[in-house]
């Protein structure tokens, strides 16, 4: 008989606890737990208020009446929660809903499957994403009906991982459904997918666990050849920085033969110009500083290029044929254009912006590209293909080339050397000024800032051979490239240290570099 | 480089230590000619720069090889004397330690690394002083003369390497200190440094070991090896041809010009009272190479003219006008480069005609 009466009673029960779960709206009036079972239902539901009520929740303006009704509060006005219309006066003794860290997590998975359906595809996009992080299983319906009415492919893809990540996390999925949403996900091959077959329950059929392991290994290998990828571009872009610093040079040490230690200070008041480019026009022109890069540009071309032309004339023009009295003469300089700095802008590090359109990040497969590393890259490219340019197709390069394979030869045919040198110069010197205007961006900009990058310019034009502008872009490529695969092994300096023993010891081996001149060039 | 210009520089050296440490020591504070006891550490100071000088000028002034990393030599002798003088502050440090020195208990190290071993003994850290920088130019030189680096790409390779050295030694891991170096130190041999008689006997022994390398570097460069160095120095490629090994000639005196700047390295330390790894720095290296050209290259006595001037400006100028020193001391190199090529004994008439530069990179581009 007690057996009956139980089994009564929870018969009467039934269309109440059926009810309860019908109207989504009522969880909202109980405790936190009601709450968060309310959010999941309602997400589901398909009812129209649900995005409102959800983000009315989030946002502390959703109100219970003491008769349980449920209220919106939207800039002095008070909405019907079910219905959505607004009415004239709300209820007395409305009570906020209060949520707490269990409900928020809820919440956001709710939303997350809501804007599943949104018009937008990249919010789509966010959503799945969102579902994928939070496995919800409640987001299950929901995901299952926006992916029937899906179009955009990538979408679809990011909502069908999504639901591979829901069904392998749910207990009681098929076998069939867990072994398919392994295989997604192996597809999907990433560090988060990796972390969720790990995470998966232990107490699976030994099927799955045999093709989870698989998938695992699968996305391992993906993952190593991400990482070999991202190495790759950390590399290109240190190596880029290197043949910007390095480029001026190329032509200063490599085709003239000078050896300017002030070629670091080229490249600081390149930054410093740059620097008050960015003061200036934040006061005169705030409306362009997204443009002050591009004005930067030519002007610390300019100065730069101009200072070399002085120096070559008043210093370096007396030195031709006596390197190490050059190398002492302009290690002075060096000196003086540090304190003169200082003296001006003062020894702190300047702050220089980096305009919005070169923040922020983007990813290609596993790969994070920064965008001012990857400006950089660009900027590195178009420089250096610019110059080379210039020395093979302009009459300055052709005379430039002239007077650097016989100097003799070229003055009879009428070439003003002296000219050319000074000119020469500057031009070394203003492409050092523009590696100023990139290393701006991702250097502190101080007095120091040309000292860092000496050793190793001088190394980099050393090691692709002296005289040879291809060899520039090899050996900076590459020392970038081996400094960065080196670094998780070895440790930021200590691989640093390895690499200039490296090419300490390929100076010794072939003392012209990677790329030597041949010919007579070689004994100029 | 007269005998007599030579002699004069000899008993300037030993005569001034003497004579500072006379006025420091007997003479009473105050009477008008004593001397305070900085300056008896800054004239130390000096005269151990003017051993790096010396080493420089050897190499560069007598083997044509620009060095722009000696420094390097230097700072190893230095912290070869710092090592031994860490080992004998034992249990006075601040955290007590009788065997680890203060920054490895900071660091949390549980014993002594293998190579901090045997520096508690004087005579093993004075040979580590002469071997530490003569392997390492031993092996260096070797490499670079055998496969005939020179000029200019010797000169940035020397720099590469004292570069690779400043950054190994700023590391904690390295066990040598770290950024901070070493210091604190308490006595050496037994003595307590502090005392004014510690350090006018410093001061003193650092006259007699330059007057010592002085000797030796010139008896060296008169005989008939240094006359070989020279030729190398002036036309390499020539002498090789004659049946000379260059590289040979050009390894010893650059060994012993290393084990010169390790022993100046070594007096330094206990003068300053620290050594860290910002003497392996570049510009120290580079700025060693101007006091030679200032006193006159390839004349020895101009070296230790040009360290002990120069220095002694950079005190003087860094005291009263901080700003204008860096100002003065790249004025220095371009004018002394441009205008003054024999240096200070050159304008004397003391010097030989200024070296020709006959390496091959020395031809303008043609």
């Amino acid at each position: 008989m007690k057996l009956l009466r139980c089994l009564l009673l929870l018969l009467a029960l039934v269309p109440f606890a059926a009810r309860a779960q019908d109207d989504p709206f009522a969880g909202f009036a109980g405790g936190f737990e009601d709450i968060r079972h309310a959010i999941e239902a309602l997400s589901v539901s398909g009812d129209k208020q649900a995005a409102p009520v959800i983000a009315a929740l989030q946002n502390g303006a959703l109100y219970v009446a003491p008769d349980k009704s449920l209220w919106i509060k939207q800039d002095d006005a008070t909405f019907n929660a079910r219905t959505g219309e607004k009415v004239a006066t709300p209820p007395d003794d409305l009570k906020k809903v209060r949520v707490n860290n269990a409900v928020r997590g809820t919440i956001d998975a709710a939303m997350g499957s809501l804007t599943l359906f949104s018009a937008d595809a990249s919010e789509r996009l966010k959503a799945a994403e969102a579902v994928f992080t939070g496995r919800n299983p409640g987001a299950l319906p929901a995901l299952t009906r926006a992916l029937a009415q899906e179009k955009d492919a990538n979408v679809r893809l990011v909502m069908e991982q999504a639901r591979a990540a829901v069904v392998i996390s749910v207990p009681d999925s098929s076998e069939a459904d867990k072994l398919a949403g392994i295989a997604v996900l192996a597809g999907r091959g990433d560090l988060a997918a990796q972390s969720l077959l790990d995470s998966l329950a232990t107490n699976q059929p030994p099927a799955v666990v045999a093709a989870a392991a698989a998938a695992e290994a699968k996305i391992a290998r993906v993952q190593q050849v991400w990482a070999l990828a991202q190495g790759v571009f950390y590399g290109l872009s240190l190596g880029s920085v290197l043949l910007l610093a390095a480029a001026g040079l190329a032509i200063t040490f490599g085709v003239m033969g000078v050896i300017n230690m002030a070629h670091g200070e080229m490249v600081m008041l390149g930054a410093y110009t740059t620097y008050v480019v960015q003061q200036v026009m934040q006061t005169y022109l705030p409306g362009a500083f997204g443009a002050s890069l591009f004005v930067a540009i030519p002007l610390s071309f300019i100065v730069s290029g101009a200072v070399g032309i002085a120096v070559e004339r008043t210093l370096i023009r007396y030195l031709y044929g006596r390197p190490l009295e050059t190398l002492l003469a302009t290690w002075g300089l060096s000196l003086v254009l540090q304190q003169a700095v200082r003296s001006i802008f003062g020894a702190n590090n300047k702050e220089v912006s980096t305009p919005d359109w070169m923040s922020g990040a983007t990813r290609w497969g596993g790969v994070t590209i920064t965008y001012n590393r990857l400006y950089i890259i660009i900027f590195a490219v178009i420089v250096v293909g610019a110059l080379m340019a210039s020395l093979r197709f302009t009459a300055l390069g052709l005379q430039m080339r002239a007077v650097t394979q016989n100097r003799r030869m070229a003055a009879a045919m009428g070439i003003r050397t002296p000219w050319i040198d000074a000119l020469t110069f500057g031009l070394g010197s203003g492409v050092a000024g523009l590696a100023g205007v990139a290393l701006s961006q991702i250097d502190n900009v101080s007095p120091n800032l040309g000292q860092g990058y000496i050793i190793d310019s001088f190394m980099v034009v050393v090691f692709g051979g002296v005289g040879n502008l291809w060899g520039t872009v090899v050996s900076a490529l590459t020392l970038g490239i081996v400094n960065k695969f080196l670094e998780p092994i070895a440790g930021a300096v200590l691989g640093k240290i390895v690499v200039l023993v490296l090419l300490i010891l390929f100076i010794q081996r072939k003392p012209r570099g990677l790329f030597p001149l041949k010919g007579r060039a070689v004994e100029a | 480089m007269s005998p007599w210009t030579f002699r004069i520089c000899l008993v300037a050296v030993l005569g001034g230590a003497l004579l500072l440490s006379v006025l420091n020591l007997a003479v009473p504070e105050s009477s008008a000619v004593h001397v305070p006891t900085y300056a008896i550490s800054l004239a130390g100071k000096y005269l151990s720069y003017a051993m790096l000088a010396l080493a420089v000028d050897l190499v560069w002034g007598f083997a044509g090889i620009l060095t722009l990393g000696h420094a390097a030599f230097f700072a190893l002798g230095g912290y070869a004397m710092g090592m031994y003088l860490m080992r004998q502050i034992g249990p006075r440090g601040v955290y007590g330690n009788a065997i680890l020195p203060d920054f490895m208990v900071f660091l949390n190290y549980k014993e002594l690394p293998w190579y901090w071993h045997g520096f508690d003994n004087p005579g093993f850290a004075i040979v580590m002083v002469v071997l530490v920088p003569a392997v390492l130019a031993l092996i260096f030189g070797w490499l670079a003369f055998r496969s005939r680096v020179s000029g200019v790409y010797l000169s940035i390779i020397t720099q590469a390497l004292t570069y690779a050295l400043l950054l190994a030694f700023f590391r904690n891991d390295m066990g040598l200190g770290g950024n901070n170096g070493l210091t604190d130190f308490k006595d050496m041999f037994g003595i307590p440094l502090q005392q004014d008689s510690t350090r006018c006997g410093l001061l003193v022994a650092t006259g007699v070991f330059l007057a010592l390398a002085l000797l030796v570097s010139r008896y060296l460069v008169t005989s008939r090896f240094g006359k070989v160095l020279i030729a190398v120095r002036d036309t390499e490629s020539r002498t090789r041809f004659l049946g000379y090994r260059p590289e040979r000639y050009k390894l010893f005196v650059w060994v012993l010009s290393a084990v010169i700047a390790g022993i100046g390295g070594a007096l330094y330390v206990p003068q300053v009272g620290i050594i860290n790894p910002g003497e392996f720095s570049p510009a120290n290296s580079i700025e060693s190479v101007i006091w030679v050209a200032v006193g006159g290259r390839g004349t020895l006595v101009g070296a230790v003219l040009g360290a002990v001037l120069v220095n002694l400006g950079k005190t003087i100028f860094t005291g009263a006008l901080p700003e204008l020193w860096l100002f003065a001391l790249g004025a220095l190199f371009i004018l002394v480069t441009l205008l003054l090529p024999g240096g200070i004994l050159g304008l004397l008439g003391r010097a030989p005609r200024r070296p020709k530069n006959v390496t091959p990179a020395a031809e303008p581009a043609e």
